[in-house]
């Protein structure tokens, strides 16, 4: 084993050492003793140490050195003890004689640097003049010389002088011309030197023909205008000259051959289009907005009402006529008959709400309509959309104006609206806490108790303004412009019809009975249905009757033949024209009452219409009312069909916003197509779902699509053209049942659906591309769909027909085998 | 003569065909089946368009001329055909064209 030194360190004669407790008695180098730090090393003997070395052998701290012991020239070694481990172990070993004498006696190199230090001038300044010294040129007066001026001609001195007399004598200059005397001047020609001339061997030209032009101008006089007109007349041909020209023989030429090249042309026309565009023919669609694949309904917005304190259903949902963003919905308690009289001290201290809300806020209703009680079913005046009508559970109807509060909802924008309306509607700065609370709004007037119905309204409709009715139920135009009559369907099995005009004939009793009651109305409600508030009572009333039996058939939902027409959302120009703006005059603030009697009746008018019934019945049934002749009576009119196709109530029926005459029926389990006119039974009936279908709507932009919600939350999105027998798609929407389903457009892009379940929210869903957009002739296909449809029940009526004759044959020859 | 008004009433009686009028080298016109304030404007004004198609086309190509002149329009299409000594044109209606 080599011992290890520290050559890395700069010293490779030192061997460092480790010496036990032993080791160092033997050899008398205790530590803190024998070795101190005055004294930190000792001479040791060769022969001891290799004595040491036999007796103790590899035990031995020596036995690392012992290489270096046995080389080592001298006879004794020192051993060092290295208190502060500088070389890593408590001793270390010097191997050379050098190093030995290194250590023992260091070299004398600091002292003498020291000695320097120390060292002070001791000297005296002597002053020694400076001794002069031949000057040695450096190239300084070469510089000197370039830099100075001097003059480099001798100066010429001239001297004139002038004879005495002719000091101060007038001077007399003349011209002379410098080249007539010789040597006046000197001139220095310029001559051309080769030396600078240079020649151009390349050129760059570039050049152009023009056409020649050449510019003049005029000036016109202007005088003065003057007014000038001149008359003239073609020239023509007088019969005569015709005639000549007729028969001149260049003309018929000519003629026989531009016939030929017109004619050419007209066929032409006539094979085929040049200038048709295949591409555009080709595609279907102009172009797609988003995904075509995406058919789905996308979440857009929910409402819900967190501050009622009862758990509350949404009855009915509509969307305003005119304002963007903004949908009315009826709540009513969600309770059973038994548990509302139950309740009914309860219920009462609730107000009965139709909410407003907006896109903008899906917490506050912007709007909330007091109603005496649940409201079943309401619907916006198409003519003026600030009045509405509703139907309550306990018959009567209720009206609300809330032209006062117009302002409020038309400015409704998403975001910060409310801030600004503060500044700008004085109205607000008398309450401004209402500024944030929703307002409540109390209803105008309420029908007569005792002559409305006597239960719960399921329906109710505005009659157009282009027609009105009287009491037999007789059509008249309408004159005043306004929707002004209602009609009304209720579980009491009657419709009623009701005008909201004031009625002449009762009125010196009415005022006398008002004197005595003065009900007295709060302040903030406006007083446009003042006449009517308790005391209106229907036109004319049509009770359902079932014939000779007291059961009566119990409406739920009636559809009028010019219903779709009310909501064509289309034609936004025409109906915005016809709602009265506010600050003009608004006919509905000042009614009167109707020139029915006045006028003649329209007599071909279509005045029918389809109710659906609470137990499955579609009838088709006539308002006008006939004489009785016996009693003398105002009868209504058998209905002309009924079909009885649903197994439970049926809760819609719609006409087609494309057709007329084709009915949707939802009710019970299944759905039917009608269309009018056609009695024979419906063109298409669904077979029975396996969910109940609770509400159901046409698409507003499709003609083949409509949509149906169902009692599990899942709405049925059917299309005529794609399936027939089941629905096209469904998709899941909430977990309760949908109570209503109302779409609505907004733009051509823009289509949304509202949908209301039992729970009480309402969910704004937007109808994706595929669903909006209809495919080109689609409308002709449905259109023939429904034909087909029509005579194919056609043939099913003749074959009914012919089975019945061959039934009768077969009877008869069964009879005559017997005999 | 007969011949001539044969020709005319052939080319009125195609389909669509509202009028013919037939209008010498001045612009006068000769024969017509169309009112006379119309066929007035007519000729006046389709006169110089013809002059000026059968000037471009002759400054083009001197040897070349002009043969026949449609007119097709949102409503009708106007069809001239030039001869040497007279033009004809007719305005027929075109139902086959959309936009």
């Amino acid at each position: 084993m080599e011992p290890v030194n520290m050559e890395s360190m700069g010293h490779p004669e030192i061997y460092p050492l480790v010496l036990t407790t032993k080791t160092q008695e033997i050899f008398n180098c205790r530590i803190d003793e024998d070795v101190t730090d005055e004294q930190p090393y000792k001479l040791i003997n060769k022969v001891d140490i290799f004595e040491d070395l036999r007796n103790r052998a590899a035990v031995s701290d020596f036995h690392p050195v012992k290489k270096i012991v046995q080389e080592y020239p001298g006879n004794e070694l020192l051993l060092v003890y290295d208190k502060d481990f500088k070389y890593g172990l408590n001793f270390y070993l010097i191997g050379t004689e050098e190093g030995k004498e290194n250590y023992l006696n260091p070299p004398e190199v600091p002292e003498e640097q020291e000695e320097y230090k120390e060292h002070i001038p001791e000297d005296v300044y002597v002053y020694k003049p400076p001794v002069s010294k031949p000057w040695v040129s450096l190239g300084s007066e070469k510089e000197i010389e370039e830099e100075s001026v001097m003059e480099s001609t001798k100066q010429i001195t001239y001297m004139i002088s002038q004879k005495r007399s002719e000091f101060g004598a007038p001077v007399k200059f003349s011209d002379q011309n410098a080249s007539s005397v010789k040597d006046a001047y000197i001139e220095c020609t310029a001559y051309p030197d080769k030396n600078f001339t240079l020649k151009q061997l390349e050129k760059d030209v570039s050049m152009q023909v023009i056409p020649q032009i050449k510019d003049t101008s005029t000036q016109t006089e202007w005088t003065y205008p003057k007014n000038a007109t001149t008359q003239y007349y073609p020239r023509e041909f007088s019969e005569e000259e015709k005639e000549t020209l007729k028969q001149s023989k260049p003309l018929v030429d000519f003629l026989n051959n531009a016939s030929i090249s017109v004619e050419i042309a007209l066929q032409q026309n006539e094979i085929m289009n040049t200038f048709i565009d295949d591409w555009k023919y080709l595609a279907e669609e102009e172009g797609t907005f988003g995904d075509k694949t995406d058919t789905h309904l996308k979440e857009y917005q929910s409402f819900t009402d967190l501050h009622s304190p009862t758990e509350k259903m949404i009855t009915c949902v509509s969307w305003h006529p005119t304002i963007y963003g903004l949908i009315a919905v009826s709540v009513a308690v969600r309770l059973s008959f038994e548990d509302r009289v139950y309740f009914s001290g309860k219920l009462l201290l609730q107000p009965s709400l139709i909410l407003f809300w907006s896109f903008s806020d899906p917490i506050h209703p912007q709007l909330m309509l007091e109603s005496p009680d649940d409201i079943f079913c309401f619907k916006f005046c198409p003519s003026d959309p600030n009045i509405i009508a509703g139907g309550c559970i306990n018959g009567q109807i209720v009206l609300w104006d809330i032209t006062a509060h117009a302002d409020r909802i038309e400015n409704i924008k998403a975001g910060d609206s409310r801030s600004k309306k503060a500044t700008l509607k004085p109205m607000f700065l008398l309450e401004p806490e209402s500024n944030t609370e929703a307002m409540y709004i109390r209803h105008c007037a309420v029908s007569s108790i005792e002559s409305g119905h006597k239960k719960v309204i399921t329906d109710i409709h505005w009659l157009s303004d282009t027609f009105e009715i009287n009491r037999m139920g007789s059509v008249f135009e309408n004159r005043s412009g306004i929707c002004c009559q209602l009609v009304t369907c209720s579980a009491d099995c009657t419709i009623c019809f009701w005008d909201i005009r004031p009625q002449k004939p009762l009125t010196p009793q009415t005022t006398e009975k008002k004197k005595e009651e003065s009900i007295e109305i709060p302040f903030d409600v406006p007083s446009t249905f003042l006449h009517l508030d308790l005391s209106w009572k229907p036109l004319s009333k049509i009770r359902l009757s079932k014939g000779e039996t007291s059961l009566d058939y119990c409406p739920t939902r009636i559809s009028l033949n010019e219903d779709h027409l009310l909501y064509k959302t289309e034609d936004k120009t025409l109906t915005q024209s016809k709602i009265v703006k506010t600050g003009e005059m608004n006919p509905y603030h000042n009614l009167e009452s109707g020139m029915a009697n006045l006028l003649k009746p329209i007599d071909d008018f279509c005045t029918k219409f389809f109710v659906g019934t609470e137990d499955g019945e579609v009838i088709y049934t006539d308002w006008k009312m006939k004489k009785d002749s016996e009693t003398g009576r105002l009868m209504p009119k058998k209905p002309v069909s009924i079909h009885t196709i649903h197994d439970g109530t049926v809760h819609t029926v719609q006409r087609s916003p494309f057709y007329n005459d084709i009915i949707l029926t939802v009710g019970g389990w299944n759905m039917a197509i009608w269309k009018e006119g056609v009695m024979t039974g419906p063109l298409l009936q669904s077979c029975c779902a396996p969910k109940m279908y609770t509400s159901g709507h046409w698409s507003l932009t499709r003609p083949g699509v409509f949509y149906i919600g169902r009692e599990d939350g899942y709405i049925d999105i059917w299309d005529l053209l794609e399936k027939t027998h089941e629905p096209a798609q469904s998709q899941n929407i909430c977990i309760t049942m949908i109570t209503y389903i109302k779409p609505w457009i907004f733009s051509a892009k823009q289509q949304f659906i509202a949908i209301a379940d039992y729970y009480g929210t309402l969910r704004i869903l937007e109808i994706p591309w595929t669903l909006s957009r209809p495919s080109t002739n689609e409308m002709t296909s449905v259109n023939h769909y429904f034909e087909r449809e029509v005579k194919h029940l056609e043939y099913v009526e003749q074959r009914k027909n012919i089975r019945e004759q061959e039934k009768k044959e077969m009877e008869l020859e069964m009879e005559k085998k017997k005999i | 003569m007969a011949e001539v008004e044969e020709t005319l009433k052939r080319i009125q009686s195609h389909k669509g065909v509202i009028g013919t009028v037939v209008v010498n080298a001045e612009g006068i016109p000769i024969r017509t089946t169309l009112d006379n304030s119309t066929t007035v404007q007519y000729a006046g004004l389709l006169h110089q368009l013809t002059m000026k198609a059968k000037s471009t086309v002759r400054d083009i190509d001197p040897q070349n001329d002009l043969t026949f002149l449609r007119i097709r329009s949102k409503k009708h299409e106007i069809m001239v055909a030039p001869g040497n000594l007279a033009f004809h044109f007719l305005v027929k209606l075109s139902f086959c064209f959309t936009r």
